[in-house]
């Protein structure tokens, strides 16, 4: 007999979509952002740093960054779901990803907005 | 015994790892969980060159001299590899998550492809970079 686990109210399927929705965005991004950047006149720092302290660019750069967060919190959660077993392990892990990718984000808006 | 019992022990079994040979599309899907659990561990690593390198023109030096290791373009060649497969093989799933190119000759195609455009434009990227 299959045994099956009741695991929450159904939060799996908008996970599942926003893993998607996010891995669209970063799909546009990184060709927008490859382009910009393989066209920079130069690669030092004044072009570089310039690239992501124009307003559009730094607000898709974050937006990167916020999709990257939550769709590696998707991802990530998926692989301990998948081999570790133990309840509580599983739970300090899962809260572990969460709190580096909350951080990430975090670091991330800073990097940009003091450009 | 009951027929069930039976029947399981009459089934096939075949695990032999040295003789699975994992289908093309299983490679893909594998080498995708592998880069994108790679990208996240070393996630922190790239967020730290990155403000180093648009914090300052002293930062950005520093960001140079740590690039230009050896063992570090190692490593983000390694990263760029990942991203890239994880790019590629990620759009064939959002794809077949569509429901295009699921028959398994399309699947196996786009497999192949997948695993051939990204280590190609990891070697002119890379080259290209370094
Ligand atoms: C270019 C952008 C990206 C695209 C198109 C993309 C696409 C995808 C897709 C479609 C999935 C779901 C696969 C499935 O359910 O079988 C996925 C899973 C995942 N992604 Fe991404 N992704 C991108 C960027 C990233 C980045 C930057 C990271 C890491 C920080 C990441 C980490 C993961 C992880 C850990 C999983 C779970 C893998 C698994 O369950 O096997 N992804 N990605």
């Amino acid at each position: 007999m299959v045994k099956r686990l009741v695991v929450g109210a159904h939060y799996g399927l908008r996970d599942w979509l926003a893993q998607r929705a996010t891995a669209t965005y970063m799909v546009l991004y990184t060709i927008v952002f490859a382009f910009a950047a393989l066209t920079l006149p130069k690669m030092d720092y004044e072009h570089w740093s310039a690239l992501f302290s124009g307003g559009l660019m730094r607000f898709l750069t974050f937006l990167f960054f916020m999709s990257l967060a939550y769709h590696a919190w998707v991802g990530v959660r998926d692989i301990w779901m998948d081999y570790v077993k133990p309840l509580g392990l599983r739970l300090a892990l899962h809260l572990i990803t969460l709190f580096l990718l909350v951080g990430y984000a975090g670091w991330a808006a800073k990097i940009l907005w003091r450009l | 015994m009951s027929e069930a019992s039976v029947a399981r022990k009459a089934r096939p079994k075949f695990l032999d790892l040295r003789e699975i040979r994992l289908p093309l599309p299983g490679i893909v899907s594998i080498l995708h969980r592998i880069s994108g659990a790679g990208l996240f561990l070393l996630l922190p690593f790239l967020l730290y060159l990155f403000d180093l390198s648009v914090s300052s023109p002293e930062t950005f030096a520093t960001y140079k001299a740590i690039v230009g290791h050896p063992l570090v373009k190692l490593i983000l060649f390694g990263l760029l590899w990942a991203y890239l497969h994880h790019f590629c093989a990620g759009i064939r799933f959002l794809l077949l998550d569509l429901h295009k190119g699921i028959e398994l000759e399309p699947a196996r195609q786009s497999a192949r492809l997948v695993l051939i455009v990204s280590l190609t434009l990891t070697v002119i990227l890379g080259v290209w970079l370094w």
